[in-house]
């Protein structure tokens, strides 16, 4: 009975995290075009639907709320269904889009598809090989090898985003890195941009003119078709069309530099308004954040450094290990079952919470910056594909922030994790999730510091 | 009026419905064979013989501005584009009748473009709804262009071209419904004959833009 009302608890949920999902994909994603495919939609709030399940059970696990064998077996549901989804449909779903699109082998889309679905789960099979992941007493076709090949991916995508991040959070909030742009620069930018579009209208009137005299003599300018036209282009050839070739040049070499003034323009604009933004009651609260951001991401640098260097993992999670320092050096009585079970229902809800908004958000920015280029509806279709790519990393970013979570839980609520997803070598991930944010910071750290370099340099130059 | 020979006309539109391509067509008379992706604005200049044929004819240049972006761009995007909109002479409001997006977004873009012109103080209304009060004084005439015909149905194209009549009135504006097709000029070559049509097409056009 009691199976009963927790399964219809939990589908409840699920069909309210679609809705969600769905809601999301219309008025965010989507909301300046004409969404004709559904699929899209479809697998987007379904995969979306499940992972929030799967934190939505971790967190019933920490509060203790259903019966404890339901749990265990909507778990296992649950991995199975995304699994299912991530490794089998949606590959097989990019494959069929990509194959439709190119005109040749529109006839035999469905066994184009195949063989493409076939070479990617080829690879993906290779993916396990090289790392240490799986003890050998299971099987071919068991969870554990879907999910230690997931989890790979996963994670390696998670610390990319956290490592950029992490050094992309300062340096955005701060605005000790902001740049002085006055009014005046910006006028003098837009000027600059004006009198560069004038000079390219003045030659392109003298081209219009050139070719309409042309024109109305009798020279009308073919362009040298075949063979024998491009010998005669060689040896003779109108003078007016010379001037047209050399004038064309010039004007090719002033658009582009149109195109240059105009990036340079918006970018001032955009820094005069963070300028202003910083100046408002918000923009303090978040400098003052980017303050604390910075000696976070600092820490975290510098750990990952001490776990790779010194070969050591965390045995304990923080919560148990920062009540264990609170109860010995303050001398403090805790109930610490009492506190660790709520201090880490906060903490993981937290890591949750902003994991889910920081994917969506990541995602609208990303859609947005690919979307600008074209929009008919040939292109929503390439854009749709991109996206279902997405989603099968997002599907795999969730399964690993899960093996990822694990680490920040106390030992009794790791068991259901552990028990549901097999003996996996967790210790290997850490350490991957480690390295990976480590070079990724480095990187990330390199590349803004050559970026924020090279630009005040086109300003100093007028 | 300093130069009386110069008429800028802007081709406003979202990414995509075919202004690049338009312009290119009506400048040189030619389908624009690779088109991307405008970035800023590109200017192509158009000769045309106002009255032709007429004792007073006269000879104008003709500035397309074919500005490039989408409405829902970042408001410093939109800043500089305000950049371009100074005393333009005409307006052209180029939609995709494929998608019925492109088509809404052409209020917001003519907002755009004439709030810059009627507050010189270049406060922008914030308010993106449609008012038909807005649009009853203007002075700048708008042309309404719809692409991509050949690429709807045989069927539905009456609906369309139905909805696509509303919208024009709405503006107040001529309309217009074209097919770019690349297909149509490689069959007549480079021949001329092909080409005016077009010609007639489009300066039909831009013949009721002038009436000072």
């Amino acid at each position: 009975m009691s199976f009963l009302i927790d399964s219809s608890i939990m589908i409840t949920s699920q069909i309210l995290f679609f809705g969600f999902g769905w809601l999301f994909f219309m008025r965010q994603l989507f909301k300046d075009y004409e969404v004709r495919q559904y699929v899209v939609q479809v697998i987007f709030s379904v995969t979306f639907a499940f992972s929030c399940t799967m934190f939505e059970l971790i967190i019933f696990e920490i509060l203790g709320v259903l019966n404890s064998s339901s749990r265990y077996f909507h778990w296992k549901m649950n991995l199975c269904v995304i699994l299912l989804i991530l490794v089998f449909m949606v590959p097989f779903y990019i494959g069929y889009f990509i194959v439709s699109n190119i005109r040749l082998l529109h006839k035999q889309r469905l066994l184009f598809s195949c063989l493409l679905w076939l070479t990617f789960m080829y690879f993906f099979w290779k993916l396990g090989d090289p790392f240490p992941i799986l003890s050998p007493k299971h099987g071919i076709l068991s969870i554990e090898q879907l999910i230690s090949r997931v989890g790979v991916i996963g994670v390696t995508l998670m610390a990319l985003l956290s490592g950029f991040g992490a050094v992309n959070c300062p340096y955005t909030y701060m605005s000790y890195f902001l740049r002085n742009v006055t009014d005046t620069d910006i006028l003098a930018l837009e000027r600059r941009l004006l009198q560069t579009m004038d000079m390219i209208i003045s030659k392109k009137k003298r081209m219009a003119m050139t070719r309409r005299t042309m024109f109305q003599k009798g020279e009308v300018h073919n362009k040298p078709s075949g063979f024998w036209g491009m010998i005669k282009s060689v040896t003779t050839s109108a003078p007016g069309s010379e001037n047209l070739t050399l004038i064309q040049q010039e004007v090719d070499a002033l658009e582009e530099l149109s195109r240059q003034l105009f990036l340079e323009t918006t970018d001032l604009y955009a820094t005069k308004e963070r300028i202003e933004y910083s100046k408002t009651f918000k923009g303090k609260y978040f400098n003052f954040l980017g303050y604390f951001f910075s000696i976070y991401c600092v820490w975290k640098i510098f750990m990952a450094t001490i776990n790779i260097v010194f070969d050591r993992v965390g045995k304990t999670d923080p919560v148990t290990r920062g009540i264990e320092i609170t109860v010995n050096y303050l001398g403090i009585q805790f109930d610490v079952k009492f506190w660790s079970q709520h201090i880490s229902f906060i903490l993981v809800g937290i890591i949750i919470v902003t994991s889910i908004r920081g994917l969506l958000i990541t995602l609208t920015k990303f859609f947005y910056a690919i979307s600008s280029s074209k929009s008919s509806n040939v292109i929503v279709l390439l854009l749709a594909q991109i996206m279902i790519n997405l989603f099968d990393l997002q599907g795999m970013y969730f399964v690993s922030s899960v093996l990822l979570i694990r680490m920040s839980m106390p030992l009794e609520y790791r068991t259901i994790i552990t028990e549901v997803l097999g003996e996996l070598q967790f210790n290997f991930y850490h350490r991957w999730f480690d390295v990976i944010f480590l070079v990724s910071a480095l990187s990330s750290i390199l590349f803004l510091y050559l970026a924020h370099k090279q630009a005040p340099e086109k300003h100093m130059a007028p | 009026m300093a130069s009386l020979d110069r008429v800028k006309v802007l081709v406003l539109g979202d990414s995509g419905v075919g202004k690049s391509s338009l312009v290119h067509l009506l400048c040189q008379n030619q389908v624009l064979g690779n088109p991307s992706w405008t970035v800023g604005c590109s200017v192509d200049v158009r000769v045309h013989d106002y009255k032709e044929g007429t004792p007073e004819e006269k000879t104008y240049y003709i500035e397309l501005w074919d500005v490039g972006g989408s409405v829902g761009s970042a408001s410093s995007v939109k800043s500089t584009r305000a950049v371009f909109y100074n005393s333009v002479n005409g307006i052209i409001l180029v939609h995709d009748l494929t998608n019925k997006k492109s088509s809404q977004n052409l209020y917001r873009w003519s907002l755009e473009a004439l709030n810059r012109d009627l507050v010189p103080t270049g406060v922008l209304v914030t308010n993106g709804d449609y008012d038909r009060e807005q649009f009853a004084d203007n002075q700048i005439p708008l042309l309404v262009i719809g692409t991509k015909l050949d690429q709807i149905h045989e069927t539905k194209r009456h609906e369309v071209l139905t909805r696509t009549a509303f919208l024009a009135e709405d503006f107040n504006a001529e309309e217009i419904n074209l097919v770019i097709e690349k297909r149509y000029f490689l069959r007549d070559g480079n021949q001329i004959p092909g080409f005016p049509d077009r010609k007639r097409f489009g300066g039909g056009t831009l013949k009721s833009l002038h009436y000072d």
